[in-house]
């Protein structure tokens, strides 16, 4: 229940925003951060959580992922993949606008909060669209949309008719100071294409998307942006040079942000091989090299915020020749377990890996979250950074099996999180000590 | 994380031939069996009664989702004269046309008891994913997937070359023309290094050439008179009208002009240099009347070898499947 008093105690205690990394106590009541670190005399809790040896951080927040509903419930729905998400320790999801119907009303708005609310998982954010049915030609209404509670609006990767609706998109968005996302990629220069144009694609003879196709949609929107002064969140990036634009763009000040899915720093296009569906998304896997940047990109925190890009699909959305299949990935309950890897490699401390996944996205949506200060709404993750899982039926909650990594061990488990004060223990009970006022 | 490359799926344990979907992943031993097989089928087909029982009592089933007269012929003509039953199945008026799924078209007809498929689809890799679904008794045969493979074609071809008497240590090959959008090249090149050719040259425009072509292990070329200079073979590859308007090229008589292949220039070839040709052939776009029809060209004769290579594909497939049910069974 929201009311109740809740101690986590023992653990390693890392909250970015504050520069907070010490081994102590959290204290909850009244759905809000009361305390960190010590426990304050008097503070009395309904229940106590002891989780030493594991991380206690502040809930992270996805800026993409696709839940599925409305229209798609045979991939997924709020309920399932909302669950999926307070597994993997994110308590906020912003779900892109190519839903059916198209977030393009107040109306469909206010139904996924109230499906969300339903559901009574994750906290759902929904990305406005940009154009009137993804259409790329129309605004949306953007105001409604914004007064309706979305914190941003985007294209969701559908292409713009042309440069002058992006560049209006992007004044009148500016005018209410909305964020604008841009899921970069040319639609001419991609063409037929579903994986990276390079050696595998070659081989493979697949039609390629080269990395240009990003580049060039990254270029045309800098210019823009630099023309309306709107800001621009770009994601999922997967190229290397595209990054380069972003950061030298952020280097000269322009109000722009960007975020790459965590497979990206993972897989490459040699993962394709084979014909390997499971591995078709959009971006495509690159290149070794681009996956490099991406990750010196993170490192440097050009890159802001790393997210799922979660896409769950039915199984028959990959039974089909290659070309055929749809792109991506069931990515959630995988980001934790691959972020860990990049501290095990080096290429993240574990603040900075918590940060990419909480204070990060937050400040980029604007949103007062991803932190633990005092008087903050209490959404947490605790995980267990050594604990072994194995993906599989028994361990997996989205609806969408579709991923390369199934059947694999896995390093990093949560084992709490807390929604607005509620406590939920996705993957089996922690034990917990009742602690009752005498 | 489980990555198969596209190779690996076509030999059985002991490395026979269970599927025949691409050149990559087999080897020179193998390739070179293919070749012994099919010169011992072609006095088959010089016979007058033209058939090899090796096949009796099996079912063949031609499954084409994409036109084609000369593959599918020789295909059916393989086949039966191996004394196999032959089912031809044209998807395009099909099943699939009417909204059923290729893996619900594949496994109604293995329902049949069909032992074999011989695949041809528009998309790269269908080959290769008819043959991750289809029952352990059943062999796929690649006749050809989008831009992805045609290793049958490659060894038609192999087998012409060395038919001629070349020796493939020494040989230099020009292939010419569409080479990103085409099939026959890639199998094509893949066998000639897997059978020890070091000069392979890729002749085409910068725009019908693949990304990091030269990760092939093809030098590249963007002129045919200096590519074409002192080669053994010659490989033409046919252009398509749309690449006019995809902005490929710029027109049909300036690509003539850069590429096509004349008798002025074969003579920049080694003499006895042959021409050969995938078929079908645009007279006046990529290659002259004179030359496909002088005595340089070799492209009737890699239709008629289509048969005997064709009849040795089917017939190593199809035992190395039998044995797999075989000891399967022998192991339950």
């Amino acid at each position: 229940m929201t009311g109740e008093r809740l101690l986590i105690s023992g653990g390693r205690v890392v909250d970015p925003a504050h520069g907070v990394d010490v081994v102590g106590s959290v204290c909850i009541a009244d759905g809000v951060v009361v305390a960190v670190g010590d426990r304050p005399a008097g503070f009395v809790p309904d229940r106590e959580f002891q989780v030493p040896g594991q991380i206690v951080c502040p809930g992270f927040i996805d800026l993409s992922a696709r839940l599925r509903e409305p229209g798609q419930a045979h991939k997924g729905t709020i309920d399932s993949e909302g669950l999926a998400a307070l597994a993997a320790g994110f308590t906020t999801v912003c779900v892109p606008p190519d839903t059916v119907p198209v977030i393009d009303s107040p109306a469909v708005v206010k139904l996924i909060f109230e499906r969300a609310q339903q559901a009574d998982r994750a906290h759902v954010l929904p990305i406005g669209a940009l154009t009137r049915g993804l259409n790329g030609r129309d605004l949306s209404e953007l105001s409604a949309l914004q007064s309706s509670g979305c914190l941003a609006v985007g294209n969701a990767g559908v292409p713009l008719a042309s440069n002058l609706v992006m560049r209006r998109a992007f004044e009148y968005a500016a005018g209410y100071d909305l964020l604008v996302c841009v899921r970069p990629q040319d639609a001419a220069l991609r063409d037929d294409g579903c994986v990276h144009e390079g050696v595998v694609a070659t081989r493979l003879g697949l039609p390629g998307i080269p990395e240009a196709a990003e580049t060039v949609a990254v270029a045309e929107a800098l210019v823009l942006v630099e023309l309306t002064g709107v800001r621009v969140h770009f994601g999922p990036i997967s190229s290397a040079r595209a990054m380069r634009l972003i950061a030298a763009a952020q280097q000269q000040g322009l109000p722009v942000s960007a975020d790459t899915a965590m497979h990206q720093l993972h897989l490459t296009e040699l993962d394709v091989d084979g014909f390997n569906a499971l591995c078709h998304v959009d971006p495509p896997l690159r290149t070794t090299a681009d996956r490099d940047a991406l990750r010196a990109a993170v490192a440097a925190g050009t890159i802001g915020a790393l997210c799922s890009d979660h896409q769950p699909h039915d199984p028959d959305a990959k039974l089909q020749v290659f070309p055929a299949t749809e792109p991506g990935m069931a990515t959630l309950e995988t980001v934790l377990p691959l972020g860990l890897r990049l501290v095990a490699e080096g290429v993240l401390s574990v603040p900075e890996l918590v940060a990419r996944l909480t204070v990060g996205p937050a400040r980029i949506l604007g949103l007062p979250a991803g932190h633990l200060g005092v008087g903050a709404a209490a959404d947490l993750c605790v995980f267990h950074p050594q604990r072994s899982w194995v993906i599989g039926d028994a361990t997996w909650h989205s609806a969408g099996r579709n991923t390369p990594y199934w059947g694999d061990e896995m390093l990093g488990r949560v084992t709490l999180v807390v929604v607005g004060g509620r406590v939920v223990e996705p993957n089996g009970a922690l034990t917990s000590v009742e602690q009752r006022q005498p | 994380m489980k990555s198969v490359p596209a190779g690996s799926l076509q030999l059985d344990g002991a490395g026979k031939l269970r599927h025949f979907l691409t050149i990559e992943g087999l080897n020179a031993p193998l390739l070179t069996r293919i070749m012994d097989t099919a010169e011992s089928f072609s006095s088959v087909t010089e016979q007058t009664v033209k058939k090899v029982p090796l096949l009796r009592g099996k079912t063949v089933v031609n499954l084409f989702f994409e036109t084609s007269t000369r593959t599918r012929t020789t295909f059916e003509l393989a086949a039966k004269r191996l004394s196999a039953d032959v089912l031809n199945i044209n998807i395009a008026t099909s099943a699939t046309a009417k909204g059923e799924s290729l893996l619900d078209t594949i496994r109604n007809i293995e329902a049949m008891q069909v032992d074999m498929f011989v695949v041809r689809h528009a998309h790269s890799g269908a080959a290769h994913f008819i043959a991750q679904h289809v029952a352990p008794h059943v062999s796929v045969i690649n006749a050809g997937d989008g831009r992805h493979a045609h290793p049958t074609q490659a060894m038609l071809d192999m087998f012409t070359i060395r038919r001629s008497g070349r020796d493939f240590a020494t040989l230099k090959v020009a292939i010419v023309g569409d080479i990103l959008h085409s099939r026959v090249a890639r199998s094509e090149i893949q066998a000639l290094r897997m059978l020890g050719v070091r000069d392979i040259r890729a002749v085409a425009p910068r725009t019908l050439l693949p990304a990091q072509a030269e990760d092939f292990g093809v030098s590249l070329w963007t002129d045919l008179d200096a590519g074409i200079e002192g080669v053994d073979v010659v490989v033409m590859l046919r252009l398509q009208r749309e690449r006019m308007s995809g902005a490929f090229i710029p027109s049909e008589g300036e690509y003539f002009a850069r590429f096509g292949l004349t008798e002025r220039r074969l003579a920049r070839a080694k003499p006895d240099a042959i021409v050969m040709h995938p078929g079908p052939i645009n007279r006046g776009v990529e290659i002259d009347s004179q030359v496909a029809d002088g005595l340089q060209s070799v492209i009737l004769q890699q239709v008629h070898y289509g048969i005997p290579v064709r009849m040795a594909i089917m017939s190593l497939a199809m035992r190395s499947g039998q044995d797999a049910v075989a000891g399967g069974r022998q192991g339950t």
